[in-house]
């Protein structure tokens, strides 16, 4: 039984040392998005799109994950889920620079398209809601194999909107797969404001008329999106079924290098949302819970940032694709 | 060796893919008890039940995009889109994604599907149960285009299609399906990708088909026995990857070329088949490659005089074959 002392983390069983695994994945997302935007006010990284304000709920779901057995149909904000998956910096800042050994696309897509077989990965388009039917299809052929295998998929909440993603709900709840769609919901798409999107204030409350379990959840609580990814993660592991959850997130950056987000939100919402970092209220609790000490929390902050410099260093210095390679990998046989 | 039709060669095949590899799976619309609505897979449910004869949602993205991650996952699927004219909804699915996956992913991943689809008119299927749609994938590096004529081929190339590593749009023109009939092989046998058949050997003009027309080429051929000329007619059975060398070499030999398809004729692939002959056999040509092919309009009509007048019929390609012998 509970007692007024347990700690929220101690209620889900979660350890100090997750708990600073998870703090730590965080951190080292938000240094190498931040670092990618510095790359491209260089002229060094021709395009940037960015996770920061999502880490939350990515690492926590990334978290509930077996890594190379479940498997993660992701979208392109979804830098702090890939590395907490497994995926280096130096694999990811490959990708932004643009170099033929970036693991998720040998550089033929933007970075933040990611991809990795042995991360189980897959590989994704910039098409929005195209990578959740794939997921539901990997779940239905782990379940028609009898696998014990988990598929996740993340979309923005503009997705919601695609044709793709409707009938992947549908899907899943037919089938009662072992399929999880995290929607990332930031209040925009682009510069087109939640209420324009949809007639409903969480995309979870769709749930029920799929035939799915819903979960709205504050997204950048690491703990609280723990918890709800937990209970998804255990419900498709026990056959019963597939889980849509509505997390909410804020969007830190413009949608892209290629837009400027104060043209469409007012600055009083912009400075609003620097309250809501998901960093900073983790980092808060695990200092009030004593699990995080300052002086910890500095090296932590320092290792991060040189794992950047390091991934940066030899990211740039790393070979360009060939031309002629051009042609390969069209077919198998060439 | 048996007679069968073009329809029984395409189920004995999915029978025996599925009896042999446990990976093989179908789905779509109406392929479970009913067994389609042309009922190509009937039996496949008794045989191999629910979990791999899959009654899909009427949603054809899905049934592609589901398809394409069950790929991923170990499994081989063969979905089956009802017809050819209601595949737009999944082009995203197949030309964004199956066609690139391997090539987007720098060779980590790949899709081996296979997406069955009847096409074609000249069964008063009106706007949207006759179209030709071989072309728009056709275009798409990545995919294969396969196309059978008859019941053998139709056999060997859908084992091909469904044991190959990519993705295969397999297109079944929907009147051959019992109108076609004849000998197919008993047991295992699998006819190559890539591969033209020369079903008629001729020294006066090379005629160039695929799917129903292939058959009104021959009937037009024959016709033309009689007066004296002799056309070589070949039936491409895979439009990706084409059998260049068979057409050229074709060519080569008759210095006359005609093209014939159902498609528009604009941006049709006979389009693509006669620029090659433009472009690799110039020299060796005693006329202009002609296309037949139907009109510019938007689809087949359904009434009987539009639609016959819509379809390149076999009297039509013969009168271009005088004309092209007589150049």
């Amino acid at each position: 039984m509970a007692t007024a002392k347990e700690t929220r983390h101690a209620a889900l069983g979660l350890e100090p040392d997750r708990l600073l695994t998870m703090y730590r994945q965080m951190v080292l997302a938000r240094a190498v998005d931040r670092r990618m935007w510095v790359l491209n006010r260089q002229g060094k990284a021709p395009f940037v799109i960015s996770g920061q304000g999502h880490e939350a709920i990515q690492v926590a779901a990334a978290s509930c994950m077996r890594p190379g057995i479940d498997w993660l149909c992701p979208y392109y904000r979804d830098l702090p889920f890939c590395l907490a998956l497994g995926m280096t910096a130096l694999e990811f800042m490959l990708a932004v620079f643009a170099k033929a050994d970036d693991p998720n696309s040998g550089a033929r897509q933007m970075p933040s398209h990611f991809g990795s077989d042995r991360l189980r990965i897959i590989t994704s388009s910039s098409v929005v809601g195209t990578q959740v039917v794939h997921a539901v299809g990997v779940a239905y052929a782990s379940k028609m194999r009898g696998l014990d295998e988990v598929s996740v998929t993340c979309i923005g909440d503009g997705g919601t909107s695609q044709g793709d993603w409707h009938e992947s709900m549908n899907w899943a709840g037919i089938h009662k797969l072992p399929f999880i769609c995290i929607v990332q919901d930031n209040d925009y798409a682009i510069s087109v404001p939640h209420r324009l999107q949809m007639g409903v204030d969480t995309v979870a409350r769709r749930a029920e008329g799929y035939g799915v379990a819903g979960e709205a959840v504050d997204g950048g609580d690491l703990l609280a999106s723990y918890e709800a990814m937990q209970r998804a993660v255990e419900r498709a592991r026990a056959g019963q079924g597939a889980t849509l959850i509505s997390a909410k997130v804020a969007r830190f950056t413009s949608h892209s290098s290629d837009d400027d987000q104060r043209r469409y939100r007012p600055q009083a919402e912009l400075e609003a949302l620097l309250r809501r970092d998901p960093i900073e209220r983790f980092r808060n609790y695990l200092l009030d819970e004593g699990v995080l000490l300052e002086a910890d929390d500095e090296r932590i902050q320092q290792e991060c940032t040189a794992d950047v410099d390091e991934a940066v260093t030899a990211a740039e210095a790393a070979e360009s694709p060939r031309p002629e390679d051009l042609l390969k990998h069209v077919y198998a046989d060439g | 060796m048996a007679e069968k039709t073009l329809l029984q060669g395409i189920r004995e095949a999915l029978g025996e893919e599925m009896e042999r590899d446990e990976r093989v799976w179908v789905l779509g619309e109406d392929v479970g008890k009913k067994g389609g609505v042309f009922l190509v897979t009937e039996g496949l449910y008794d045989r191999f039940g629910e979990a791999r004869v899959l009654d899909t949602p009427l949603a054809e993205s899905s049934i592609v995009g589901v398809a394409i991650g069950a790929a991923m996952n170990g499994t081989l699927p063969v979905a089956e889109i009802q017809f050819a004219d209601f595949i737009h909804p999944a082009f995203d699915q197949i030309v964004s994604e199956a066609a690139r996956i391997r090539y987007r992913s720098n060779g980590d991943f790949s899709c081996p599907l296979v997406i069955r689809a009847p096409f074609g008119g000249g069964v008063h299927g009106g706007l949207y149960h006759s179209q030709s749609v071989e072309a728009y994938y056709a275009h798409v590096p990545g995919l294969k285009v396969v196309i059978p004529s008859t019941p053998e081929d139709a056999k060997g190339l859908l084992k091909s299609s469904i044991r190959d590593p990519d993705p295969v749009m397999f297109f079944e023109h929907k009147k051959t399906y019992r109108l076609i009939k004849g000998e197919v092989p008993d047991g295992d046998y699998a006819t190559p990708l890539g591969k033209a058949a020369v079903r008629r050997e001729g020294a006066s003009l090379s005629c160039f088909a695929w799917g129903l027309m292939a058959h009104y080429c021959m009937q037009a051929a024959e016709e033309l026995e009689a007066d004296g000329v002799s056309v070589e007619v070949i039936d491409l059975r895979t439009l990706k990857p084409l059998d260049k060398e068979t057409i050229l070499a074709s060519v080569r030999k008759t210095a006359r070329a005609l093209v014939v398809y159902e498609d528009n004729l604009t941006g049709g692939f006979g389009a693509e088949v006669a620029a090659i002959i433009a472009q690799e056999a110039f020299e060796h040509l005693d006329a202009p490659v002609v296309r037949v092919a139907a009109p510019d309009v938007p689809a087949m009509p359904f009434n009987k005089p539009q639609e016959d007048a819509f379809m390149p019929s076999p009297e039509r390609i013969a009168a271009e074959m005088r004309k092209l012998a007589a150049y």
